[in-house]
């Protein structure tokens, strides 16, 4: 008879797998860091550092409202088992009817930001009733997630084309007016401060997005709610089995995560542009599932992933505007397709799991069974 | 009398399942306080019953009587409301969730808006010290040894007021001493006034615990004993409607020369942990190597590595001298190994092939089976009608798909393949799980007459009793390694479930 002494097998780590979680917000804040880094040595000549920082800082918190709003919507529903791919297509319809409501309560006769407001709410119902669609596909007749959110991607686009070429092209349409954009709300003190005061001097649906995302880090991680809709989304038949109505759960979870992307959508036409084109998220909504993923479904870590993607949008807009400046041994800077792709390519690259892979609940994308 | 009252009654119950009557007319009778076991072979309609009192199924007619009163249990909430609480075979806990948050969910307590964690801990350590039932509230659920998370089960069925529970399989996935300790536990619960429905299909198991036992044959109740009046003999002929051989009849082995070697072989599972951890053995000519083990210690992984379903990452593997270390498949079947896989659904047959193709999927690319690149029919039925006489495969047909099958005819399809051509090694995996105690005897008959035949034979269970009555050696693995290797006449039970559980002799001297 042999035996020997067994010690456990240990994998090797080394000190950067053994960071875990923080190797992302590591690597979050260092590409942040160079982009920013790059704009002042390119724009310092014309500015001061003090005010390209600012500005690039609150460029970045702008591009990221609709981002963390888009990854709050998914983080919903995919914490309670749900996969919505459809936060694309429930961003642009949303912004398409807002934009069209806000019209319609200004030609009422309200005034311009009461109208904005209504259209707010008007864009947040409406994400809420696509969202309802996504959830009888998939809750309901155990559809195919990711054939009910491509079905919805493509309804939107459809749906607000052609409504909006019917409402503003067509001879003798009525013509609609924008209501403007809801105007910047500084908040007294805070605004002032140097460097991060623009952080505090925005529209209210970018407040309202960063109070969702502590919000939601609440709710998720600390109430009852939040700990059965992660039951539901971890293991429903456990959660079956100690009373919790698992469709109910998921239903009300996916139609939150609908008004959340309605008010994302909102951000667009309602705060941001002031009035709409066709397909103008432009993605915003694959970005926003990118930044859930790598922010591990987690709210603050989809918003730190939401600024990441954010920040190398205001890179860009900053290089055009620099663009005289930019030095001729870097050239392709001034391209505004090389540039234009970086969000894009950091996307790719944030989901190849270089800096770590992420763990989706485990029945994300799974409807559940009842027994009979 | 409040004494004759009983906990739960079970009156006539009736389940149709599409083509199975998984409970025809079941009646049961749970005591105060007692331990009833209700014992059945795999697809009796156990737990299929069972679920019906947790009401997550609902039984077409019956009726349920909960301390004398009538019972209408449509969801699990009713039955918990009722007092009954069940712990499933394949545990209903989260992992990423803490013990305590998988405890109270459902039946949280709040402060303000939040979940009140301290008053949660407080109470279930309240609950494991009046119970004897050890647990750290604060632990990571999926971190914890199975017999860990089985106690968090029970907790969280005493968190909800249960005076019955109900306990499917349970000891499935333990050591023996671990089963010992949820045997302790058991009596100490029906101490406490819980009643306590034990299912199982181990009949050492019922025996040692229960107070009655009832018996469940194809979905009906074919007897009702108690441990006094009966023995495993009498047990097996109940569940089986037969006399049934308990032990494996075999000859002494006579070893002879190596066929197999594997020296200090390394294998990653699919989450990339290292699940074999340097594993070093070696099966002779004519004997049976036994891998005794709990469950993810690393079998599974080891036998993909041996039959080339998985890349080891070190070591080597020698088959009789020649070295096939990481060899495909193909070249494993053709240098002789035989493999009843684990998972037959996965790895043994292609369930929407009939019987005929699925008896050449090792050698359908040789003679007489192949004619250059077409299929000889022919010859391919012929095979298959032999093998099904042989084997005592019960079908209608060799055209009859393999999923049509019991799992019992099923599995006897994979062994009659495996065994129907000259092999130097066989490599068995659970070759008897979920199979009924009639075909377990036919298919560890096959094993000793391959073993008898000359050829090396590596079994992987994880059921004891099967490592022990068909092996010559048993190899206990634990954690990725073999940590002892014993001559199988020898050994005891209590010996190898100390080594299952990784307590070699010298640490036991030590203590």
């Amino acid at each position: 008879m042999t035996t020997q002494a067994l010690p456990l097998a240990q994998p090797q780590t080394s000190f950067w797998s053994r960071l875990g979680n923080a190797r992302r917000y590591i690597m979050i804040a260092t590409v942040i860091g160079i982009l920013l880094l790059i704009t002042v040595l390119i724009g310092r000549v014309e500015n001061t550092v003090a005010d390209i920082v600012a500005s690039f800082i609150a460029t970045t918190i702008t591009f990221a409202t609709p981002l963390t709003l888009g990854a709050l919507s998914g983080l919903y529903c995919e914490r309670s088992g749900v996969v919505n791919i459809a936060i694309e297509g429930m961003m642009l319809g949303s912004c398409f009817f807002g934009f069209i409501a806000a019209g319609y309560f200004k030609g009422l006769g309200l005034p311009d930001q009461t109208a904005l407001w209504l259209g707010v709410l008007i864009a947040m119902f409406s994400g809420l009733l696509f969202a309802a669609l996504h959830a009888v596909l998939s809750i309901r007749f155990k559809v195919n997630q990711i054939i009910s959110g491509t079905v919805i991607n493509i309804l939107a686009v459809g749906l607000t084309g052609y409504l909006n070429r019917q409402l503003f092209f067509q001879q003798g349409a009525h013509q609609l007016q924008s209501a403007g954009t809801l105007s910047r709300m500084p908040i007294p003190l805070l605004s002032d401060l140097p460097l991060i005061g623009g952080v505090f001097n925005q529209p209210p649906i970018t407040y309202l997005a960063l109070i969702l995302v502590i919000v939601t880090q609440f709710v998720i991680f600390k109430t009852v709610w939040g700990l059965r809709t992660r039951a539901v989304g971890e293991h429903p038949r456990a959660a079956d089995t100690v009373g919790i109505n698992v469709y109910k759960m998921r239903y009300a979870n996916v139609l939150i995560g609908g008004a959340i992307a309605g008010l994302a959508g909102a951000f667009f036409t309602l705060q941001s542009v002031g009035a709409f084109e066709p397909g103008m998220t432009a993605g915003r909504g694959f970005i926003a599932l990118a930044a859930l993923i790598f922010g591990n479904w987690s709210p603050v870590g989809a918003f730190a992933a939401a600024l990441l993607f954010a920040s190398a949008q205001a890179f860009q807009i900053n290089l055009q505007f620099y663009s005289a400046l930019v030095p001729p041994e870097l050239d392709f800077l001034k391209k505004s397709q090389i540039v234009g792709m970086l969000p894009y390519v950091l996307t790719m690259v944030a989901l190849t799991g270089i800096v770590g892979r992420t763990t989706a609940p485990a029945e994300d994308g799974i409807p559940y069974e009842k027994g009979e | 009398m409040a004494d004759q009252i009983s906990a739960l009654e079970i009156k006539d119950i009736t389940k149709q399942f599409p083509g199975v009557l998984a409970n025809d007319k079941v009646s049961l009778n749970l005591k105060k306080g007692e331990i009833h076991a209700l014992l059945g072979e795999n697809g009796a309609g156990k737990t299929t019953l069972m679920n019906m009192v947790y009401g997550l199924y609902h039984p077409d007619h019956g009726q349920i009587f909960v301390n004398g009163q009538e019972a209408h249990i449509k969801e699990p909430t009713d039955a918990i409301n009722l007092g009954i609480g069940m712990v499933h075979q394949h545990f209903m806990l989260i992992p990423v969730f803490t013990v305590a948050e998988n405890i109270v969910l459902g039946n949280e307590t709040i402060k303000g808006l939040q979940l009140d964690r301290r008053a949660a801990s407080q109470r279930i350590r309240e609950l494991s010290q009046q119970f004897g039932l050890e647990i750290d509230p604060n632990a990571m659920t999926g971190e914890l040894p199975v017999g860990v998370q089985q106690r968090v089960e029970i907790i969280k069925a005493l968190y909800r007021h249960c005076n019955v529970l109900i306990l499917d399989e349970p000891t499935a996935v333990l050591t023996p001493q671990e089963a010992d300790d949820l045997f302790r536990i058991m009596r100490e619960l029906t101490q406490r006034g819980v009643s306590i429905i034990f299912i199982s299909h181990k009949l050492k198991e019922v025996l040692a615990i229960a107070d009655r036992i009832t018996v469940l044959r194809g979905g009906r109740v074919v007897g009702e004993t108690t441990p006094q009046t009966s023995d495993e003999h009498s047990l097996a002929a109940m569940m089986v409607g037969r006399e049934v051989l308990l032990t494996v009849e075999k000859e002494k082995a006579q070893p002879k020369e190596v066929v197999l070697h594997v020296e200090g072989l390394r294998v990653k599972d699919k989450r990339e942990h290292e699940a074999v951890a340097g594993v070093m053995l070696e099966v002779r000519a004519g004997e049976v190597l036994g891998i005794a083990g709990v469950q993810g210690n690393g079998q599974t992984e080891l036998v993909e590595a041996l039959t080339g379903l998985t890349h080891s990452f070190g070591g080597k593997m020698i088959l009789a001298g020649q070295d096939v270390t990481n060899a495909t498949p193909r070249r494993l079947v053709d240098a002789g190994i035989a493999h009843v896989p684990e998972d037959r659904h996965q790895f043994g047959m292609i369930k929407s092939y009939p019987i005929a193709d699925n008896m050449i999927l090792n050698t359908y690319h040789q003679e007489p089976y192949a004619r250059r690149r077409t299929m000889n029919n022919k010859a391919i039925e012929e095979h298959a009608k032999r093998l099904v006489a042989q084997y005592d495969v019960r079908t209608p047909s060799v055209y009859t798909k393999g999923e049509a099958l019991s799992g019992g005819n099923q599995q006897k399809m994979v062994v009659a393949r495996e065994f129907s051509r000259p092999i130097k090694l066989l490599i068995a995996a659970q070759p008897t799980r979920g199979l009924d105690v009639g075909s377990i005897e036919f298919i560890h008959k096959r094993i000793i007459e391959q073993r008898d035949a000359g050829a090396a034979v590596l079994l992987v269970s994880a059921e004891l009793d099967e490592v022990m009555s068909v092996s010559d050696r048993i190899a206990v693995m634990y954690r990725g390694k073999i940590i002892a290797t014993v001559e199988a006449k020898t050994a005891t039970r209590e010996q190898l479930g100390l080594l299952m559980a990784g307590i070699t002799p010298e640490q036991v001297a030590q203590k």
